[in-house]
């Protein structure tokens, strides 16, 4: 139904989001630069969520090839991007993930459940082991140097990979793309008996999603300065915007924005707060979350606006 | 004019033969009903026409085109729409999303999203399910389940449907309805293969039956021809 209904309180959000994102654009200009920068990383986090769960929110495929994606667009931007312009760096990075999402997708698209997962995570370790293997053996030198970027220029070109990021997001779940996803998610075997091409729609998704993150590793590549395939090639990454998107609640397309922000910005603070209890009070709010919250943090907050709204009803 | 036709159609699950040298046709506007034993190798067969399962050996036609070795959109798409034995639908989206799919999705021209809305929105009343439009599929009755799905393959603009099993879990009230139904679905000129085991539904609706047994063909004839055939009665009773 989301295809055609227009509610009335679209104008109003509308407006809110283009606030939103007024005061992020100009935010730079007032605030102290480790704030920009501690926003930089946060939407960082959020953008690679946002791709993340572009294909495996409604297709229900958890892709742990996360970590993959993002190092391809960190290696490629330390390999070009001194002798190509900076736009030029981040797309090829985005490029060069969809390519490589496009191979995966094709050969692993038809694994479900437990296989795909194993086999999507093998995928980013392999590609970590290889570099490492070959820089080693074949270069001599593991890890590179990367051209530096001013943090603001970084920062607005994060936010700008957001924004398009968020739009896709947006229009893909809106369209009758999105309504394919959502039936290979609830019954795949049926969805291809009623006319889509299963495989098609699944690989193009999983190679759109991997395009934003490519560009987010490409970008954030200039901002570490120096790269390795253990820092490009994290497991962690891997296994985060599953986390914080489940975090957020993944039912609704801001779930994982907030999921992803909240989770990066409770972990900047337990760290600089309390950097000897810093894991155990994560794990332990995490674990509160995933328990009682089985919708995430956006489920919660809708919950209670429901209830809200009942006792409204039944006081008129 | 055949519309489905199969030579010599063959399945092996290793050495299991599930469907064995298997020949049939369908004509046009006919209903022919599928029957035979549990294990007999009838879903195995659908799954094989459909496009789910590739087949080991033999060749199936669709209006005088093979269709063996193409996926089931592209099968779909060229006209043959499916039920599930257990119905599979879209259980999380609502019962409205569910044949909005199947209209969008099920026919080779593109079809607009309003188009595909009021095309979905016709069916689920030809259905008698329109009072439940924005339910969750996952909250129906199993009637309307079964119903939902024989809507969502009618969505994808079939000229030959494929039945598996549509009235199993109905009570005699519902069963009168399903076929009040498939008379209908009739009537609009879709050709009908249906397994089924309510034989009332079989003996009254079919024009044709196909008799199954360890996935070898035994017995084709009218329904009267099938219900007298010693074959048969032995294989369903015993010697």
């Amino acid at each position: 139904m989301n295809i055609t209904t227009v509610t009335s309180k679209k104008p109003f959000w509308g407006g809110v989001l283009f606030i939103i994102l007024i005061l992020l654009i100009t935010l730079p200009l007032y605030v102290p630069p480790y704030l920009v920068i501690l926003l930089t990383t946060i939407l960082m986090y959020v953008t690679i969520t946002v791709s993340w769960t572009i294909f495996s929110g409604p297709t229900r495929y958890i892709s742990l090839a996360s970590a993959a994606f993002f190092g391809m667009g960190v290696y490629t931007s330390a390999l070009i991007g001194k002798i190509m312009p900076l736009p030029l760096v981040i797309l090829a990075g985005g490029v060069s993930s969809f390519v490589l999402a496009v191979c995966v997708g094709l050969l692993t698209l038809r694994l479900r459940g437990m296989y795909f997962i194993i086999f999507t995570f093998s995928i980013s370790e392999l590609i970590r082991n290889f570099l490492l293997w070959w820089e080693t053996t074949m270069t001599g030198t593991v890890g590179r140097w990367v051209v530096m970027v001013e943090h603001t220029v970084v920062y607005y070109i994060i936010l700008f990979i957001f924004v398009l990021a968020l739009l896709a997001a947006y229009l893909i779940r809106r369209s009758r793309f999105g309504l394919a996803l959502k039936s290979i998610g609830e019954q795949e075997e049926a969805a291809t008996h009623i006319g889509i091409n299963a495989t098609m729609v699944k690989t193009v998704t999983f190679a759109i999603s991997a395009f934003f993150m490519g560009a987010t590793g490409a970008i954030m590549a200039t901002k570490w300065k120096y790269i390795d395939p253990r820092i490009a090639f994290d497991p962690l990454l891997s296994f985060l915007p599953v986390l914080m998107a489940i975090f957020g609640g993944t039912g609704q397309l801001f779930g994982p924005v907030f999921g992803a922000a909240i989770f990066a910005y409770l972990e900047e603070i337990l760290t600089t707060k309390f950097p000897y209890y810093y894991m155990l009070l994560f794990g332990s709010i995490l674990i509160v979350v995933i328990l009682f919250l089985p919708h995430g943090l956006v489920g919660l907050v809708q919950k209670w606006r429901k209830g809200g709204l009942k006792r409204q009803n039944a006081n008129s | 004019m055949q519309i489905l036709e199969g030579k010599n159609v063959t399945k092996y699950f290793g050495g299991l033969a599930a469907v064995h040298e298997v020949n049939f046709d369908i004509h046009q506007g006919e209903v022919v009903g599928l029957i035979g034993p549990n294990g007999a190798g009838k879903t195995t067969l659908f799954n094989l026409i459909s496009g789910s399962l590739p087949t080991t050996g033999g060749e199936i036609r669709y209006k005088g085109k093979k269709i063996t070795g193409l996926k089931p959109h592209q099968i779909c798409k060229r006209g043959v729409a499916r039920t599930f034995q257990s119905a599979k639908l879209f259980a999380g989206m609502s019962v409205f999303e569910n044949a909005l799919a199947a209209s969008l999705f099920g026919t080779k021209r593109a079809i607009s999203v309003p188009d595909a809305e009021r095309e979905a929105a016709e069916l689920l009343d030809f259905v008698e399910l329109s009072t439940e439009r924005e339910r969750l599929a996952r909250d129906l009755a199993i009637a309307n389940r079964k119903r939902l799905e024989v809507a969502r393959a009618l969505a994808t603009k079939p000229d030959l449907m494929m039945f598996d099993e549509v009235m199993a879990g109905l009570n005699p009230v519902e069963v009168a309805q399903a076929m009040e139904l498939l008379t209908r679905i009739r009537k609009k000129g879709i050709t009908i293969f249906m397994i089924e085991h309510v034989m009332k539904a079989i003996m009254n609706v079919c024009d044709r039956i196909i008799v199954l047994h360890h996935g070898s063909k035994i017995a084709e004839g009218t329904p009267e021809e099938i219900a007298t055939s010693r074959t048969v009665i032995e294989v369903y009773l015993g010697e």
